[in-house]
């Protein structure tokens, strides 16, 4: 008991020094990417569709950890060197704007020709039509696939132990290797992950609920 | 106030509209009619340029357009030509996130840059005017097919357009809450608003209707004054199609009926 007492406050803090900044600064980061290889992708200009379709195919067809083993040990040889975290915070990024840019396509998509054609017929330009009227409903949309999302990243973060990052995994192991209490340290680190993805289920109901006041209940 | 001359529209290779020669007058109102597939709202939705014509002379207001097949039109011309227009469709399209009086305010504070405060306030005028000003605040799903309609004519009103275009505004309404829209209408032409409408509501058209378009296969087959194209009608095409509506007003069943008999109801839905 003293021993998970002791350790849980060094877990809870680099918890909340690295993971969840990291986790945070990923996910807007990557949300940008998705919404940008969203519209990419749904542009008429070629290049740029390709250039999208490659980004998500590389990202979503190869492990994260190779990808942050190469961002993180691979570029250095190429005279390119990035500091852990930074190296994670790009990681994680490229991740969450891959897997959501489909996402985020589709709920684009999914939003009906006539609310394009009403907004059109206002006079409005492409880009007034998705900001005032297409996006704010794709968001709507989106909010329950990009939550999860975003709770897998959380979890996904422990990753970043394997760069050096001294998140809370990371901790983790260094605290079981000097107690030699394997199961209860990473149980406990279980927990706190736990504990996290609770707090964040709770927070997208809340958002869910905010995007229904428009819809019928 | 709208000219079109020898307006073509292909989908593909397939001509949609042929040779369409038309002329609205400032304050005047056309009804376009027709049967199903015939061309009626690819006509409407080339006036605002929703749809690009193939080829023919646009103009409405003081702006023009000289298309020749294969050209495409420059967004700033198309800005031009839209701002003189308003357009309400059948299934009203209201933007479903934002309440009544932000869906008529959408056009003034984007389009037109207009001060939030400003814009609300003639936005809340307009509600009044097609009856809703206890509405302002109530978010599309929470208003009746009529009254969503409504708001979709006021939408359309704010930027102040030289023409308003309704596309079958009264289709998806249930007939008692038909009259409240039409009753708009009826007001906006009073006020002398120029409009061109289609619709399937043939005594409605003969009512507010100072020229009659009857469209069919693409061509403008007839037109003149609702006296002439109802009572005396000169072409084949369009007796066939009056002959039909009238065959059809006597078959539809009353309310009552249409729940008993609800496959035949179908059947009368086709020929429209
Ligand atoms: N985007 C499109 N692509 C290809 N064909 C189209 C398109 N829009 C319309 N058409 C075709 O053009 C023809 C005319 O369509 P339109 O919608 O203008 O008819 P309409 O007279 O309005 O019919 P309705 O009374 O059923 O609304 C139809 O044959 C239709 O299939
Ligand atoms: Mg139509």
């Amino acid at each position: 008991m003293e021993i998970f007492l002791d350790s849980l406050w060094p877990l809870l803090k680099a918890g909340v020094l690295f993971a969840v900044p990291l986790t945070l600064i990923s996910f807007a980061v990557g949300l940008v990417l998705a919404l940008l290889t969203a519209l990419a992708r749904l542009s008429s200009i070629k290049p740029l569709v390709w250039l999208a379709r490659f980004y998500v195919w590389i990202i979503r067809g190869t492990p994260l950890l190779v990808q942050l083993f190469i961002i993180f040990y691979g570029l250095p040889s190429l005279g390119i060197t990035i500091g852990a975290f930074s190296a994670a915070i790009i990681g994680f990024s490229l991740s969450v704007g891959a897997y959501n840019a489909e996402v985020m396509r589709a709920a684009i998509q999914s939003i009906p020709k006539g609310q394009w054609e009403a907004a059109e017929s206002l006079g409005m330009t492409r880009s007034q039509i998705l900001r005032r009227i297409i996006l704010p409903q794709a968001a709507r949309v989106s909010v329950p696939p990009l939550s999860n999302s975003f709770i897998s990243l959380v979890k996904d973060t422990s990753l970043a132990a394997t760069i050096t990052v001294t998140e809370m995994f990371q901790r983790a192991q260094q605290i079981a290797a000097v107690t030699y209490e394997h199961m209860l340290i990473y149980c406990e680190v279980a927990l706190i992950y736990l504990f996290f993805s609770t707090i964040l289920s709770a927070l997208q109901a809340r958002v869910e609920k905010y995007f229904e006041r428009y819809t019928v209940r | 106030m709208i000219r079109l001359k020898d307006i073509n529209k292909n989908f593909g290779n397939v001509p949609i509209l042929k040779h369409i020669d038309l002329r609205v007058n400032k304050g005047e109102t056309v009804v376009i009619i027709g049967p199903s597939g015939s061309g009626k709202s690819t006509l409407l939705r080339c006036l605002n340029l929703l749809e690009q014509p193939t080829s023919g002379y646009l103009r409405i207001a003081d702006d023009s357009l000289q298309l020749k097949e294969g050209d495409s039109i420059k967004q700033a011309d198309v800005m031009k030509i839209r701002l003189h227009t308003g357009m309400v469709f059948q299934a009203h399209h209201l933007f479903p996130h934002m309440t009544a009086v932000q869906n008529v305010m959408e056009g003034l504070v984007t389009v037109r840059r207009q001060a939030k405060v400003e814009a609300r306030a003639a936005a809340l005028r307009l509600l009044k005017k097609v009856g809703l000003a206890d509405k302002a605040d109530s978010y599309p799903f929470q208003l009746s097919g009529g009254q969503q309609q409504r708001v979709g004519i006021a939408r359309a009103l704010a930027l102040e357009p030289n023409v308003l275009l309704f596309d079958e505004p009264t289709s998806a309404l249930d007939p008692e809450i038909v009259g409240e829209v039409l009753n708009v209408m009826g007001d906006l032409k009073q006020e002398g608003m120029t409009m061109v409408i289609v619709t399937h509501e043939m005594q409605f058209a003969r009512l507010i209707a100072d020229h009659i378009i009857f469209l069919d296969q693409g061509v403008v087959v007839e037109e003149g004054s609702p006296d002439q194209v109802f009572d005396a009608p000169t072409q084949k095409r369009t007796k066939q199609f009056l002959q039909r509506l009238d065959w059809m007003r006597e078959r539809i069943p009353t309310g009552h009926e249409a729940e008993l008999f609800a496959p035949q109801n179908e059947e009368v839905g086709i020929v429209h």
